[in-house]
């Protein structure tokens, strides 16, 4: 599902040039629940940018869904970005103004899907992350918890080929945690493509396989039992 | 553009932001409302300058002689030079297709004029049937002039109605006609009355103290022959007023031997040159005041453009979201234009209805009367359509840099986590 081949990306901060991703190899079967692990630093975020079709990179290849993401304009990124990929935030991300009925169905607005079927969907996934009854509250009416879930059912909306989630569960309580927890792998074993960025064992450990970065570079690559 | 979600966000974008919005609204409806208010004002100042002209004919000039200053063809300088009905015959016969009507006019002067035995002081004047196209008077009682007064030189007169009022007060105004008056000791029989087109008091009292009688009347009571003062021209609008009006004076310089340049012995007034000075000092202020109203419109719409962008700003996380939800930068710029759009074009609706309501008081206050020089402010359709245009573009343009602001907006850096 993701493949990514000799990948390199660096910044320039003043004269000075920093090589973040110094050549990064991964792929991600499809149906696969992996972790991407490493210390701040390590280059994990600019690499889930670059997953993410948020950032450029400078060489290398990378194929998600076998079409390759190579050049593209800004109205080609959005594009993949809203059918390919669906993100979770450690920060959830919700758009404060919307109910969470809302802010389920907006990713189907950028597809033009009709506002009234936009939201017959959006209250499904509402109530396949158990969170129907409250559909017409406004995020800051929510607990953590359960703004993470209507992230996750924002990202599952569009049916997308890979769920990118940036430390999911780092602005949550350990409870909470597991209870996120519990739910991405409920939605793995429907068969979805997800990639986990953490920094937390407990989590990496729930998932398949993780993928540790250090400097820029993958380090290793282990197959959790 | 008719998309609820669309809407809805600009709804809440701007009622999260009441005083925010409602100030930078302010702007823009005080720039629409000096706009119309001083486009509306103006139009009364116009309209006030046209009513002190009243119907008089703007493209008249008038001819008259005087002594001459240089000595020319045989004859010496100081000599008087007198026009008679000869000349008007030959301007007709000349330059007859470059005019439309040409009146003559004999003053009669030191009048004396009574009824029942009390003297009035008053103008007289030997006129042609045709200074009612030319002047700005209009029949008000009884009859005008007419062509067999002149041919059998009926001793009739045409009051002015202010003479009329005062000479006959012991009467009501339509019982005068029929009445006599005594000119020069010849029994006149007084066959109407008329007023003047001019709408500002004090100069139409001064027109309507006037007495018409036929020229030939005039010349018979006062043995001047075919004699005659001035004589007034309009001009043939398919020709340059300037051009006919020296055509005319050369022929007039030409019959009686006077020099081509010299200026006294025979001269000529253009009512024209006196109406397009005017003309040009109302073009002038009405320049004017496009300038300050789309001054002050523009300082509304840069006010708006500057909030738009603190709007931009704010949001970045919520453009960040969109786009890594899938939003392209085109629907991104065509939310912060609409926002934009949406409250130049409320607030300077709102601004063009109040000027409008301002400048209908004004006239409304003002009522016929008006002032000297002003009269009946109004807003003109052109108006109204030029501003409602002005509003639109001014609403993209207030939009456009913000909005392009906006897309560029960076997710990787607007969802960055503290």
């Amino acid at each position: 599902m993701i493949e990514i081949n000799n990948i390199k990306k660096s910044y320039k901060t003043g004269s000075t040039e920093l090589q973040v991703l110094k050549g990064v190899n991964m792929h991600v079967e499809p149906g696969e629940l992996v972790s991407i692990m490493g210390s701040s630093g390590s280059g994990k975020s600019t690499l889930l940018n670059v997953l993410g079709l948020l950032d450029k990179y400078d060489s290398g290849s990378y194929l998600l869904n076998n079409v390759k993401m190579e050049g593209l304009s800004e109205k080609e990124a959005a594009f993949y970005r809203n059918r390919f990929l669906g993100f979770v935030f450690q920060s959830f991300n919700l758009l404060p103004f919307k109910t969470a009925l809302e802010n389920v169905a907006l990713p189907l607005y950028y597809q033009k899907v009709d506002r009234k079927e936009r939201l017959r969907k959006a209250e499904q996934y509402l109530e396949r992350v158990g969170l129907l009854n409250w559909k017409d509250h406004y995020p800051n009416e929510m607990s953590g918890g359960q703004k993470q879930r209507v992230a996750i059912a924002r990202s599952l909306i569009t049916e997308p080929k890979v769920v990118l989630a940036d430390e999911p569960t780092g602005a949550l309580d350990s409870v909470t945690s597991e209870e996120i927890m519990a739910l991405f792998k409920e939605v793995h074993a429907s068969g979805m493509t997800m990639v986990v960025v953490t920094h937390e064992n407990e989590i990496a450990a729930q998932t398949q396989r993780v993928i540790r970065l250090s400097d820029g570079l993958v380090k290793n690559q282990v197959p959790v039992l | 553009m008719f998309d609820r979600d669309k809407w809805q966000e600009i709804w809440f974008s701007i009622k999260k932001h009441k005083l925010r919005t409602f100030l930078t609204a302010l702007g823009v409806w005080w720039g629409i409302f000096m706009l119309i208010f001083l486009m509306g004002a103006g139009k009364g100042l116009d309209n006030g300058i046209n009513r002190l002209f009243g119907s008089v004919a703007k493209n008249s000039v008038f001819f008259s002689s005087w002594k001459t200053t240089k000595p020319y063809d045989g004859y010496r300088a100081g000599r008087y030079i007198s026009l008679d009905m000869d000349d008007i015959e030959a301007v007709k016969n000349q330059l007859g297709h470059k005019i439309d009507d040409i009146s003559p006019r004999l003053d009669v002067w030191s009048a004396k004029i009574s009824r029942n035995g009390v003297n009035y002081d008053l103008r007289v004047k030997g006129e042609l049937p045709v200074i009612l196209n030319i002047d700005a008077i209009e029949g008000f009682e009884g009859r005008f002039l007419n062509e067999l007064d002149v041919k059998n030189r009926r001793k009739v007169a045409i009051l002015g109605k202010h003479t009329a009022e005062k000479m006959f007060e012991d009467i009501p105004l339509d019982s005068v006609v029929g009445q006599y008056l005594n000119i020069k000791g010849a029994e006149f029989k007084i066959a109407g009355i008329f007023r003047s087109t001019i709408r500002e008091m004090n100069q139409a009292k001064e027109a309507e103290e006037e007495v018409f009688i036929p020229l030939t009347t005039a010349q018979q009571l006062t043995n001047r022959g075919s004699r005659i003062h001035r004589f007034a021209c309009t001009i043939n609008k398919d020709h340059d007023i300037y051009a006919v009006e020296d055509e005319i004076l050369a022929l007039l310089k030409e019959r009686h031997h006077v020099a081509p340049d010299d200026k006294r012995g025979v001269r000529s007034d253009n009512l024209a040159e006196e109406f397009a000075e005017i003309q040009g000092l109302l073009t002038g202020i009405n320049l004017l005041t496009w300038i300050v109203g789309i001054g002050s419109l523009m300082a509304g719409v840069i006010g708006v453009g500057n909030i738009m962008l603190i709007v931009v700003k704010e949001r970045t996380r919520e453009i960040g979201i969109r786009k890594a939800l899938g939003a392209t930068p085109r629907e991104i710029i065509s939310m912060i234009l609409l926002e934009s759009v949406s409250i130049t074009t409320v607030a300077g609706y709102l601004g063009l209805l109040s000027g409008t309501g301002i400048i209908a008081l004004f006239n409304f206050a003002l009522g016929d009367g008006g002032l000297e020089f002003y009269a009946n402010p109004q807003v003109t359709p052109g108006v109204v359509l030029g501003s409602l245009f002005i509003l639109i573009i001014a609403g993209f343009l207030s939009g456009l840099v913000p909005a392009k602001q906006a897309a560029q907006v960076d997710p990787v850096v607007a969802l960055k986590d503290e």
